[in-house]
């Protein structure tokens, strides 16, 4: 595939896992980009990578790595 | 210059603190607020929806500017997992308070009382607003409030039971020593539950299934309103005491022959 054979030439995708969920991402993806891509809205979310916690102002100089676990959390109803 | 009260440099004049769980919608729920009166809600720290494309968010019916955000650390079972819930939840950015449970069983929810002192010592030293779920242990609350918990809520019968203030005598106990907010935090019912919760002297009572379970959640959340004012009232205006005996209201004199 000419996408797979380009990501090689780039230095490849990485493999993530976001929320428990297996996901590549195009190698260089910040948390900003992921954040974008799901559609979230940066001011309702926090985010752990690796359970280390990313300042939103961080979100868009913290790439991703192959390997690394991402969690995204928001406020859900709750007592 | 009302009847308030403050905690963690806010202060408040509902003496209502509204979970924001089990209702039928977000609409739901943001009419429910609105009707409790309430300056506060609760919320939980979660994952979120990956699949869920809506883009719809609790967080667009509750105007954070209008309701102090209290997020919880509900389904923790240990310290550490509490302490990194809190610091997620204060990380979404919308204050340092934090509601603080580490549940030591699953039946009962009960709290881990010795898991939530440690937590809470963790949350203090963090700079966190700690309002710790606890038992109505008098000797438990005395430890919160040490350790630099801005508030302590002990609860009134397990979360979600109804079931009221079971052990009025032990809040009466734990408000003596207490030089911060006590709120009963899970068990209240109905409005009566609320009533009695805040005629102890209680500083404000938090209720979620109390109000998202009732038939009718937004005439509850009116109905929860009324009873913590009516019974912050009789507080105030000191009730009688309690006779075994019948003391008549009109005058035994004068009367005719």
């Amino acid at each position: 595939m000419a996408a797979c054979f380009w990501g090689r030439e780039a230095g490849g995708a990485v493999r993530v896992t976001v929320n428990g969920q297996q996901k590549e991402e195009a190698n260089g993806t910040t948390v900003a980009d992921l954040a974008a891509s799901l559609k979230l809205d940066a001011r309702n979310i926090a985010v752990e990578l690796n359970r280390a916690i990313v300042k939103k102002s961080e979100y868009g100089s913290t790439v991703l790595h192959d390997g690394d676990t991402v969690e995204i959390v928001t406020f859900v109803g709750g007592g | 210059m009302g009847d308030t009260w403050s905690i963690g440099g806010r202060a408040f004049s509902s003496r209502l603190i509204v979970g924001t769980g089990k209702y039928a919608s977000f609409e739901q729920t943001r009419q429910a607020i609105e009707a409790s009166g309430t300056e506060m809600v609760t919320v939980a720290v979660r994952r979120v929806n990956l699949s869920d494309k809506s883009q719809d968010s609790l967080l667009h019916y509750i105007d954070p500017k209008r309701y102090v955000i209290l997020p919880n650390t509900a389904g923790c079972y240990t310290a550490d997992e509490a302490v990194r819930y809190a610091r997620l939840g204060r990380e979404v950015g919308l204050g340092e308070f934090v509601k603080l449970e580490v549940i030591g069983d699953p039946k009962t929810l009960f709290p881990d009382n010795e898991a939530t002192l440690e937590a809470a010592k963790a949350l203090v030293k963090e700079g966190f607003v700690v309002m710790p779920y606890t038992s109505d242990d008098p000797i438990m609350a005395h430890k919160l409030q040490d350790a630099g918990c801005a508030a302590v809520m002990p609860l009134g019968a397990p979360i979600g039971s109804g079931l009221g203030l079971r052990n009025p005598y032990n809040v009466r106990i734990i408000l003596e020593a207490a030089k911060v907010p006590v709120i009963v935090d899970a068990g209240v019912g109905t409005a009566s539950d609320a009533a009695i919760a805040m005629e102890q002297g209680c500083t404000a009572v938090l209720i979620n299934t109390g109000i998202a379970g009732a038939k009718d959640p937004v005439l509850m959340a009116q109905a929860m309103k009324d009873a913590v004012a009516a019974g912050r009232k009789a507080f105030l205006a000191g009730r009688i005491p309690k006779k075994l005996y019948a003391q008549a209201s009109s005058p035994v004199d004068g009367m005719i022959e």
